[in-house]
């Protein structure tokens, strides 16, 4: 394999993360129950988008200052890949959701509209929106420079859109999602017990290895084609 | 067959049956797959999940390394 030590890594990490997600120690609270363990999976999901976004902004930046072809593509990529980890952390959230938000009486999709007016959940739609309107502008462009140039600007400005909608404007109003209340929504030192932690950071950085690493397999296959175009 | 022989098939099989008897009480296997609620089934589903994802992620990765070569 190409580069092969950050992958091994991903893998052990992951390993790590089920083994010790599923049998790990956790704190035992109302409602919540065992499904605490899913922070090392939905909230990964969440962390792992954030990351790849990152990533792809600043291939974003990057293309704008060398106009070189490659930096599109590498931050094209990254932003598929993270908006993946993004819908499947908000499918994540919806099952989570359905078993602890709602109420216990009424079959879950009584409470649906409740829940899905839930301004984290509409901040992380209005984020993975934006995100997909990038794939389609840039799809929609036909000169290969002009595709390259518009899709970096408005990734820069989707990934300003980003931050506010699933930081900010979830804390401004009352959520029943967690961190809410004045601290950043994970405010890991005091919320999460350090027996969790333990699995936490592990899993998030498996899970965003792994994402890099579907990353790069396609930046890798986009580049072969390329120049297979060219010659 | 003798009798003393006989005599100890029949105890035997007595005891045997004592055996299986005692076990309907509490059928306490040696299988650690069905303890803790058998969380560990749970385990053993997802990492063969995840080793299947990786496996087919590993293969991705040597073929498009061979196509690198080739070009």
């Amino acid at each position: 394999m190409h580069k092969s030590w950050w992958k091994i890594a991903s893998i052990v990490l992951l390993g790590y993360t089920v083994v010790a997600g599923f049998l790990g120690e956790v704190p035992r609270l109302p409602l919540l129950q065992e499904t605490i363990r899913n922070l090392y999976f939905h909230v990964c999901m969440w962390f792992a988008m954030m990351i790849l976004f990152t990533v792809s902004v600043v291939n974003a930046v990057r293309y704008l200052r060398t106009f070189n072809l490659k930096y599109d593509i590498y931050a094209r990529h990254f932003a598929v890949v993270a908006i993946v980890f993004g819908l499947l952390g908000y499918s994540t959230g919806a099952i989570w959701a359905s078993y602890t938000w709602a109420d216990p009486n009424k079959p879950a999709y009584n409470s649906f509209s409740t829940i899905a007016r839930d301004p984290k959940l509409i901040g992380a739609a209005i984020a993975l929106l934006v995100y997909f309107a990038y794939l389609i502008l840039r799809d929609s462009i036909q000169d290969i420079d002009k595709k390259a140039r518009i899709s970096a600007v408005y990734n820069i400005f989707a990934y300003a859109i980003l931050f506010p909608s699933i930081w900010i404007l979830p804390r401004i109003l009352p959520s029943l999602h967690p961190g809410n209340e004045d601290n950043p929504a994970l405010d890991v030192k005091n919320d999460i017990s350090g027996s969790m932690r333990i699995v936490f950071y592990p899993a998030v950085i498996g899970w965003t290895l792994l994402g890099v690493w579907i990353a790069t397999l396609k930046i890798r296959f986009t580049l072969l084609k390329e120049k297979k175009m060219v010659s | 067959m003798n009798s003393a022989k006989k005599i100890t098939t029949l105890l035997a099989t007595f005891f045997l049956s004592l055996i299986t008897f005692a076990q309907d009480k509490k059928t306490e296997m040696a299988d650690m797959m069905k303890e803790n609620g058998r969380i560990y089934v749970v385990v053993a589903v997802v990492l063969t999940i995840l080793i299947g994802l990786i496996l087919y992620m590993v293969r991705l990765d040597k073929k498009i390394s061979r196509l690198e070569k080739e070009n």
